[in-house]
C-alpha cells in the first residue's frame, strides 16, 4: 500500500465538506467504478464566487483526501481562480501523494472543471 | 489507555512463535559455523539443517534428500518453474497453470513465456476451482510443467490438487503446486496430493521470514537457477540460512502437534466472524468457497466501499487486514484472483481478506465487529454510488 504524508492522513481521517449540496449551481462527477475511483463535486456560486463546496467519494484514501482538500481550496475563490487550480497544487497542499496516486487529483481537478462547466451550462 | 490492535493478517505473514525463536538462537551466535565447513563448528551446523530437513520430510510424506531450502515461496515457485523448463525444454515447451496462482507463479510462466514457451491459464469456476476436465482438455505432447496452487493467497479456495496430481501422473508430466497457504494449516502429503513438487514458505506457519523450501520428486528433472555451489546437492547453491531453516523445522514440528485442534477453532472463529458480517453490515458477499477454503481465511467484498479506505479506517483503529483493490497496487487493476471468480470490478474493489491466527480471540472477532459496521457506515455515507443504490 501507497505511503501517505501526516495530510493525506489528515484529509481522509477528517475530511471537510462531505455530502452533497441539495440546491448545488453545478455538479462535476468524474471517474468510473470500474478503476475504484467515482468523485462527485458539488459548487453552490454567488456572483462568480464559488460559496460553498461539498463531495462525495467512493474510492481510495487519496481519492477521499483530494475531494477534501480541493473543495477546502476552491472555497471563496473566483470562479476563474478555482479553474487555475493544477492538479499538481493539489497534491503539494497535501504535502505530496505517491505517484501511483498521483491520478487521483488529476480526478479531483477535473471533477472541478466539470461542476464549473455545469454551472455556466445551466447559467446559459 | 493503549489502543487494542488485532492483526488479521496472517495470510501475508505470522508472528514467529517463541518456540521457535528459542530453536534458532543458538545459531546465530553460538553455532554459528557454515554448514558447508568440514571443522566441528561446520558440522554443529550441517546437523542442525539436516535434521530440520528430516522433520520437514517427515511432515509432507516425502525423504529428506526430496528437500531443497531456499529463500522463500517465491524463491521456490521461480526454481519449480524456471528449473525444470529449463531442464525439459527440449522434450516440449508447453505449461499449464490456472488464472489464479500467485505472482511468484505468474510472472515465473510470463517470464518463459518470453523464452518462447506457450502457457495455458485454466479458468476458475465462481469459488476459485479449476476443472480438471479442463486441464485434461488442456495437455498437449508439448506440455512439461502443470502447476496449480494447493489454496489461494487471496480467496482461500482449496484446489482438487489429489484429482490434478492424478491426471498429470497418468500422462506423465511434471506437477508442481504452491503450497505456501497450506503448510502447516491444513493436512498434507505429497504422495496422496500426487505432487513431483512443491513449495512453502516457513513465516506462513510462524517460522521465520527468508526461507523456503521446494520439494523434488526423487527422478524429477530439474536444474538450479543459481549457480556457485554444492549446497543443497548443488540445486540451490548459496550458504544455507542455518537460524532459519533450524525455525522452519520447529515451526513445522509444532504445527503438526497442533494443527488438526487449532484449525477446528480457528476456523470456529472464522465462521462466526463471516456469519455476524453478513448479518450486522448488508450487502457483502463471500469470496471463495464456503467449504473448500483454509480454515483461517475470510474474504469478503463490502459493496460501495473501496478496499484501501477501509483498510486505513481498520488501521486507525489498531485492525490490520488486506485487500484485491487496485488501489493497494500500482497497477490500478484489481485482483486478477476477483476478476477470475467473475467478482466485477467494484467488487473487487470493496474485497477484505481477513486471515486469522493462533492468537485470534472471541474478543479480537467482538472488538472488529464493534468497529467494523461504523466504519463501513461512514464510507458508503461518504460514497456516490451508495446514494445511487439507495
Amino acid at each position: 500500500m501507497a505511503q501517505y504524508s501526516d495530510k493525506v492522513m489528515d484529509h481522509f481521517r477528517n475530511p471537510r465538506n462531505v455530502g452533497a449540496i441539495e440546491d448545488a449551481d453545478g455538479i462535476g462527477k468524474e471517474g468510473n467504478p470500474l478503476c475504484g475511483d467515482v468523485m462527485e463535486l458539488y459548487i453552490k456560486v454567488k456572483e462568480d464566487v464559488i460559496e460553498d463546496a461539498k463531495f462525495k467519494t467512493f474510492g481510495c484514501g487519496a481519492a477521499i483526501a483530494v475531494s477534501s482538500i480541493v473543495t477546502e481550496m476552491v472555497k471563496g475563490k473566483k470562479i476563474e481562480e478555482a479553474l487555475g487550480l493544477s492538479n499538481k497544487v493539489v497534491a503539494e497542499a497535501l504535502g505530496g501523494l505517491p505517484s501511483s496516486k498521483m491520478h487521483c487529483s488529476v480526478l479531483a481537478v477535473d471533477a472541478l472543471k466539470k461542476a464549473v462547466d455545469d454551472y455556466r451550462t445551466r447559467k446559459a | 489507555m493503549s489502543m487494542r490492535r488485532v492483526y488479521l493478517d496472517h495470510a501475508a505473514t505470522t508472528p514467529v512463535d517463541r518456540q521457535v525463536l528459542a530453536a534458532m538462537l543458538p545459531y546465530f551466535t553460538e553455532e554459528y559455523g557454515n554448514a558447508a565447513s568440514l571443522h566441528s563448528f561446520g558440522q554443529a551446523a550441517r546437523q542442525a539443517v539436516e535434521e530440520a530437513r528430516q522433520q520437514v520430510a517427515l511432515f509432507i510424506g516425502a525423504r529428506a534428500e526430496e528437500i531443497i531450502f531456499t529463500g522463500g515461496g517465491t524463491e521456490s515457485d521461480n526454481l519449480a518453474l524456471k528449473g525444470v523448463a529449463s531442464a525439459l525444454a527440449a522434450k516440449g515447451r508447453h505449461i499449464i497453470t490456472s488464472a489464479v496462482e500467485h505472482h511468484a507463479i505468474s510472472e515465473s510462466c510470463g517470464f518463459l513465456e518470453k523464452e518462447g514457451f506457450r502457457i495455458t491459464y485454466l479458468p476458475v469456476d465462481q469459488y476459485g476451482l479449476v476443472d480438471p476436465d479442463d486441464l485434461k482438455k488442456a495437455i498437449t505432447d508439448e506440455t512439461v510443467i502443470i502447476s496449480i496452487m494447493h489454496a489461494n493467497n487471496e480467496i482461500g479456495t482449496i484446489q482438487p490438487v489429489a484429482e490434478i496430481g492424478r491426471i498429470a501422473k497418468d500422462r506423465g508430466i511434471c506437477f508442481h503446486t504452491d503450497a505456501v497457504q497450506t503448510l502447516g494449516h491444513v493436512p498434507l502429503n505429497v504422495n496422496e496430493l500426487n505432487v513431483d513438487m512443491l513449495s512453502a514458505s516457513a513465516h506462513k506457519l510462524y517460522g521465520p521470514k527468508g526461507v523456503g523450501l521446494l520439494y523434488v520428486r526423487k527422478g524429477t528433472r530439474i536444474n538450479p537457477i543459481l549457480h556457485g555451489g554444492e549446497q543443497e546437492r548443488k540445486r540451490r547453491p548459496s550458504t544455507q540460512n542455518v537460524p532459519g531453516i533450524v525455525g522452519f523445522g520447529k515451526a513445522v514440528q509444532l504445527a503438526a502437534e497442533r494443527m488438526a485442534q487449532d484449525g477446528k477453532a480457528i476456523s470456529g472463529l472464522r465462521n462466526r466472524f463471516i456469519r455476524e458480517v453478513m448479518e450486522k453490515i448488508g450487502d457483502c458477499r463471500l469470496n471463495g468457497h464456503p467449504e473448500l477454503r483454509l480454515p483461517n481465511n475470510a474474504n469478503i467484498s463490502i459493496e460501495y466501499v473501496e478496499g484501501e479506505s477501509l483498510i486505513l479506517s481498520l488501521d486507525m483503529e489498531g485492525i490490520a487486514c488486506s485487500t484485491g483493490s487496485a488501489c493497494s497496487s500500482a497497477s490500478l487493476e484489481p485482483s486478477h484472483v476477483l476478476l477470475a471468480i467473475g467478482c466485477s470490478h467494484e467488487m473487487a474493489h470493496g474485497s477484505i481478506r481477513f486471515s486469522l491466527g493462533l492468537s485470534t480471540s472471541d474478543e479480537d472477532i467482538d472488538y472488529v465487529m464493534n468497529i467494523l459496521p461504523g466504519v463501513v457506515k461512514r464510507l458508503r455515507n461518504m460514497s456516490p454510488l451508495y446514494k445511487t443504490m439507495q
